[in-house]
């Protein structure tokens, strides 16, 4: 597709981020094979039931014990178009790594995370070698088009599915990178924009066209992709970072998480002052953490974690905090912060209140990065779509359509902030009931839908069994 | 401790475990460093007329990421002088008199049987191993695997062997035969002294799929090679049984086969072995394993209360009976213990595709049986629909449960079951005493 994205946003070779070693490091051939004949081939294997998009992991990872990358990654991507991230991105070990039987036996879980990065690397990089596509594009067409809206995990995935089924996709994105959070806003220990592109470019090549720099509302609305295309897909994500009353906003000491991590993550002439000294970061949840072991790896000698409750109630992962707790990273428990006390532009510390006594003092420091969520895009909505009190878009938890049935939605806008691979299953869901509504059957189908399809009709007959039996 | 000491037809070898003939016993340097390790003997590398080898001569079998569980190869006897052979051997026999050597050779004719029968004794080998075993290129020139395969010039040459040594006589066998009754009734009828087996397995190892050659290839060739390595232990115990239950198989045997550990060794000597021998598991490991084949065959002999290795011999042959004479009415049922189990499902699909459809699942639809309890004797011509089983405590969900009236105790659930002691075979009270097969057709009913 001529709409590839030119690699303009990579740090250069001299960044920091670009010495880290991976904290996961892809596998060689040698490590996949071991760690692949490892695993126990389970049958209706946990593992599978804790994936959001199911993936049959059991399945690729045989094929990766018996050397048959393409069809291992084939079993990934039929589930989950954006496996090459979610590999890197994912939870696991709150999620297929965590349901891994081996933890029920006292050893170490098979690392699911890091054999779907093996296969899905390794098959796009046959797939280049060889020039022979992993999924031939689908040349039946459909005569039906779709406008996706925002170029994230959601928005991507529901294009996969269509394209290749001969729909036309156009996915709109206002910023100048896809990719969503993967580009932005992850952490770069964890992906580089660049890998996130990589991928952008692998689904993108299967037909799907891709306007970046296009506001919905703006340079085009929302009533006029409803006439043009036959469905829309709204996958906007949330919108800019939050920030607390502290009476310091604009002040450039002053970050919102999410800005922060762009900044350092996209910008190539982004770097930190010399005379950091202490960073504050004000928050409990995942993105939190993630700032605060990316700004510890990064050197930055005194970086503590504000919690308003204690670490067992932090919405953050557990496993995530001890990581960042080796980089240095300190947890605050029990504060809530009040105001940021300033000489001019200057910041000197934070005034915090214990939430525990009720004492208050003061935390010295040099900058504050709130991690307290991100607003929602409401306003951007038609107002004939339903949107619930917390701000999320109201979908049929099936269909994934919104009230307006010819507008479907998915990924953070509608569930307030999960993981890549919720919108990535997300946008499946969506692409499937689109294809299905016009007499389509997807011609991929992952384990779980088609698992899903077979237990509905099992359910069906077995009742009828029983009325059967009275 | 026990005494591993054994005396196997009047040669006494400090312990049972012996290094085959074949690359592990190619020089005196590499035998002697083997005694250094601790094996008790060694069959020196075949001689004979020495031959030219060809490359490459290795092959392996790869399981689950586990290496050489199958071994091939097609390399022939000694490439090197017997000038060299036989001077190492009387040296190393020298330096290492309480050590046991047996010198194995392959020759064609009686003329030379004689002269390198002569010149083996004359080094100082304490016993001769007549090799009939080579499946692979010494065969094509009527030796090896080919004289097994003619139990009259097997026994002919067991016979001219006889006749010209004053040391023990072994006969190596081939189990490349139908029956290893007839090679080894004639090597005891040519008067050997004791019996060696099995040798290598007539084999392709495999194809390499890039360039469609068999493996290992030679160029752009291949030939059918050996085939040894723990995957052929069962067939040698099987091959060592039928010969040490066999009253007319009255001489000591020597047993080979894949034995890698000292649990092997004790299975081959519980089953007729009074030696053992081991090429495959040293040239994958090195002559170190022989360690804790001592020190383990040791514990265990302490364990069972036996004082010495010659206790073990052949103690499990009386329980190696003809399948007419198995007790038809022993029963039991798999048992599954719900707090070991770790919810992998694997007894659940083996015991639903592979065995009896009796162990059931609460995770999801259950496709076991759920008709009458007959064991498979009713018409099955319907797929049954699938169940929902009452999960019960959510937490015991993922433990698969045994229909104990429909299990036929066939054990597969147990083998595939990956956590140690998670699924027990129970004995099952019956009423009846014992009735096999045989009891059932001379009384009359079947």
């Amino acid at each position: 597709m001529s709409n590839k994205i030119s690699p303009n946003y990579g740090l250069s070779s001299d960044r920091l981020e670009k010495q880290f070693s991976d904290y996961k490091p892809l596998y060689t051939e040698a490590e996949a094979l071991i760690e692949a004949n490892r695993c126990l081939n389970c049958y209706d294997a946990p593992c599978i039931s804790a994936c959001p998009t199911g993936i049959d992991i059991p399945a690729f990872i045989k094929k990766i014990a018996t050397g048959n990358i393409i069809g291992s990654a084939k079993v990934i991507f039929e589930a989950n178009m954006l496996g090459y991230s979610t590999g890197r991105v994912c939870p696991v070990e709150e999620l297929c790594v965590g349901a891994c039987v081996y933890n029920d036996l006292n050893s170490s879980p098979i690392q699911i995370g890091r054999l779907q990065r093996y296969a899905t690397k390794k098959a796009m990089e046959i797939e280049e070698n060889t020039g022979k596509k992993l999924f031939p594009i689908n040349r039946r067409k459909s005569e039906k088009k779709v406008a996706l809206i925002g170029a994230g995990p959601a928005s991507l995935a529901c294009a996969a599915y269509l394209a290749l089924d001969g729909v036309e996709a156009v996915i709109f994105e206002k910023d100048v990178l896809p990719g969503g959070l993967n580009s932005t806003a992850v952490a770069p220990y964890k992906i580089q924009t660049e890998d996130s592109i990589t991928e952008v470019n692998w689904i993108l090549q299967h037909g799907i066209e891709l306007k970046t720099k296009v506001e919905i509302g703006k340079d085009i609305s929302l009533d006029q992709l409803i006439d043009e295309y036959n469905a829309v897909f709204i996958g906007i994500g949330l919108g800019a970072g939050r920030h607390l009353e502290l009476g310091a906003n604009n002040n450039p000491a002053v970050f919102s998480a999410t800005n922060l991590i762009r900044k350092i993550k996209n910008d190539p002439d982004f770097s930190l002052p010399n005379d950091l000294n202490t960073i504050l970061i004000i928050g409990g949840g995942n993105t939190a953490i993630d700032i605060s072991r990316e700004l510890a790896m990064l050197g930055v000698k005194d970086v503590r974690l504000l919690y308003r409750r204690s670490r067992q109630e932090m919405p953050g992962y557990e496993h995530e905090m001890v990581e960042a707790s080796r980089y240095g990273v300190r947890l605050v428990e029990n504060v809530t912060p009040l105001e940021i006390i300033r000489n001019g532009e200057k910041i000197n510390s934070l005034k915090v209140k214990s939430t525990v006594s009720n004492d208050i003092f003061d935390f010295p420091c040099d900058w504050v990065v709130e991690a307290v969520g991100q607003l929602k895009h409401v306003s951007d909505i038609s107002p004939e779509i339903e949107v619930d009190e917390m701000g999320r878009l109201v979908v049929d938890s099936k269909s994934f359509r919104t009230t307006n049935p010819k507008v479907y939605a998915g990924g953070d806008c509608i569930n307030g902030g999960k993981e890549v691979v919720n919108a990535a299953q997300d946008g499946r869901e969506a692409a499937f009931d689109m294809l299905k509504s016009w007499g389509i059957s997807p011609s991929l189908h992952g384990e779980k839908y088609f698992k899903s399809f077979t237990s509905i009709f099992v359910q069906e007959m077995t009742k009828e069994e029983n009325i059967k039996n009275g | 401790m026990a005494d591993l000491s054994v005396n196997i037809c009047g040669i006494k070898s400090p312990n049972p475990f012996w290094l085959a003939s074949a690359p592990p016993t190619n020089t005196g340097e590499q035998v002697m460093r083997g005694f250094d390790a601790g094996w008790g003997g060694a069959v020196w590398k075949t001689l004979g007329e020495p031959i030219v080898n060809v490359d490459s001569r290795f092959g392996a079998i790869d399981y689950s990421g586990t290496k050489v569980i199958g071994f091939n190869n097609i390399e022939l006897i000694t490439d090197r002088p017997l000038d060299a052979n036989f001077k190492e051997i009387y040296e190393v026999k020298k330096r290492y008199p309480d050590n046991v050597i047996i010198a194995s050779l392959m020759v064609e004719t009686k003329e030379e049987w004689q002269e390198i029968i002569k010149r083996s004794v004359d080094a100082g080998a304490d016993g001769l191993e007549l090799n009939f075993g080579c499946p692979h290129g010494m065969c094509e020139r009527g030796m090896g695997s080919a004289v097994a395969e003619e139990p009259k010039v097997l026994a002919e040459i067991t016979s001219w062997a006889k006749e010209f040594s004053n040391v023990p006589v072994f006969v190596k066998l081939s189990p490349n035969v139908m029956d290893i009754r007839d090679p080894g009734l004639a090597a005891v009828s040519g008067g050997c002294d004791g019996i060696s087996l099995i040798n290598t397995i007539k084999s392709i190892i495999g194809v390499d799929l890039d360039t469609l050659v068999p493996k290992p290839s030679v160029g752009k060739e291949s030939t059918n090679g050996g085939y040894c390595g723990p995957a052929i232990k069962p067939i040698a115990l099987h091959m060592l049984a039928v010969l040490g239950r066999d009253p007319k198989i009255n001489v000591p045997i020597s047993g080979i086969g894949g034995i890698s550990t000292w649990q092997d060794a004790a299975e081959f000597i519980a089953l007729g072995a009074t030696t053992i021998q081991v090429c495959t598991a040293v040239m994958h490991y090195g002559y170190r394993i022989v360690d804790d084949m001592i020190d383990g065959f040791n514990n265990y002999l302490d364990n069972k209360g036996m004082h010495s290795a010659n206790e073990l011999i052949g103690k499990a042959i009386p329980g190696f009976v003809e399948w007419g004479e198995l007790d038809l009415n022993y029963d039991i049922i798999a048992k599954i213990d719900e707090d070991k189990c770790i919810g992998c499902g694997l007894c659940y699909v083996a015991c639903l595709d592979g065995a009896h459809q009796c162990i059931h699942t609460r995770k999801g639809p259950c496709n076991a049986w759920h008709g009458d309890s007959d064991h498979g004797f009713g018409p099955r011509t319907e797929v049954m629909p699938p169940v929902w089983h009452n999960g019960g405590e959510p937490a015991m969900n993922h433990v698969p449960f045994v229909d104990e009236k429909e299990c036929i105790g066939c054990n597969l659930c147990m083998l595939v079951c990956p956590v140690p002691d998670c699924i027990n075979m129970v004995e099952v009270s019956h009423s009846g005493g014992k009735e096999s097969w045989k009891d059932r057709t001379t009384n009359g009913s079947s």
